[in-house]
């Protein structure tokens, strides 16, 4: 455990930028853009996904993210949610490019709606040619040890192993492969998607995670600020449980009070 | 080019009919679109925003016009 000796300075960089926070949310599924924001602040996320879609065209005034999220202040991190090829995920980042400037990020390529698992084979595909035209990818992926050392030497700046299927809020269902990665990886591994609740975030920084995505384990709350609260605690904890380094597990029971001196 | 000088085109897969000569920035303000919040794709390449005064439009182009949202 290389624990550093000022827990405060703990943060963690991707592609050159530095981030105290190790939470990051998404910012679809909220009841209004007032409750989502709340719910960011409440995280203390620094980086908020984002979607690229099509502009109504026959109500263009109609409020935007950007009104009540400040990207200034909170770095967005365009995805490609919904793109089904390679070629549909690298013209939507091409898009959020020229909307907004952004070459950070996340790439992820499905292959088929009722899983909405990742493609891989299209998933490596869309890194290279991104990595290649300046981007620098997050990558959504399964949670496989050697994709990961592919998308990695591909160009992801971050690897993104899913806990679960998106939105399912199972929690992590393989634990053996996501700290598989994090062994592997020389490149920030934030487990994104399928955590449900505050010990599924604390479970990935527990692995050794850098960070953790989420959407609708907030979103979806019945309390959703409260629960973004939670989610900060849990990944703040689990991070902090990593670097002390847990207790050996044992077979059988081992008292805490002295035999010595009983009565 | 129709007859009259209007121009057919299709915006975010919408039919749509524009008097010419018109330039993408032109296009953007008939719809009322602040063309520092939106990003234009043309026949599939994105057009940069420092080109959207000086790129017209032309008969049969078809436009994806797209803005951030919220997302996961």
């Amino acid at each position: 455990m290389n624990a550093p000796q000022d827990i405060s300075a703990d943060s963690w960089t991707v592609a050159g930028r530095t981030f105290a926070s190790r939470l990051i949310v998404g910012t679809g599924k909220y009841k209004s853009f007032e409750q989502n924001a709340a719910a960011v602040e409440a995280s203390g996320a620094e980086i908020v996904t984002v979607a690229v879609r099509r502009v109504n065209i026959s109500d263009p005034t109609q409020p935007m993210l950007t009104d009540f999220i400040d990207p200034k202040k909170i770095t967005y991190l365009p995805n490609t949610a919904g793109c089904f090829t390679a070629e549909e995920a690298i013209r939507t980042l091409r898009l959020a490019r020229e909307a907004g400037g952004w070459t950070l990020v996340k790439l992820e390529v499905l292959g088929e709606a009722k899983t909405l698992y990742p493609d891989m084979r299209e998933t490596l595909r869309a890194t290279e040619v991104l990595a290649s035209e300046g981007f620098e990818p997050m990558v959504y992926c399964v949670d496989d040890p050697i994709a990961a050392k592919q998308l990695e030497e591909a160009g992801a700046v971050a690897v993104m192993p899913l806990g679960a299927p998106i939105g399912s809020g199972l929690g992590i269902q393989n634990r053996v492969t996501i700290r598989l990665i994090v062994e592997g990886a020389s490149v920030p591994v934030l487990v994104d998607a399928g955590v449900g609740s505050a010990s599924d975030a604390a479970v990935a920084m527990e692995l050794g995670c850098d960070g953790v995505l989420m959407n609708t384990a907030i979103a979806e709350a019945k309390d959703p600020v409260l629960m973004a609260r939670a989610m900060k605690a849990a990944v703040e904890a689990g991070r902090l449980s990593y670097l002390a380094g847990r207790m050996q597990k044992r077979r059988y029971a081992d008292p805490s009070s002295p035999l010595a001196g009983l009565i | 080019m129709a007859i009259d000088g209007s121009l057919s085109v299709r915006v975010n897969g919408e039919h749509r009919r524009v008097m010419g000569p018109m330039t993408i920035s032109g296009l953007l303000r008939e719809i009322g679109l602040d063309p520092h919040r939106v990003a234009v794709e043309r026949n599939l390449a994105v057009v940069p925003r420092s080109r959207l005064p000086d790129t017209a439009v032309e008969d049969g182009d078809d436009y994806e016009i797209v803005h951030i949202v919220g997302g996961g």
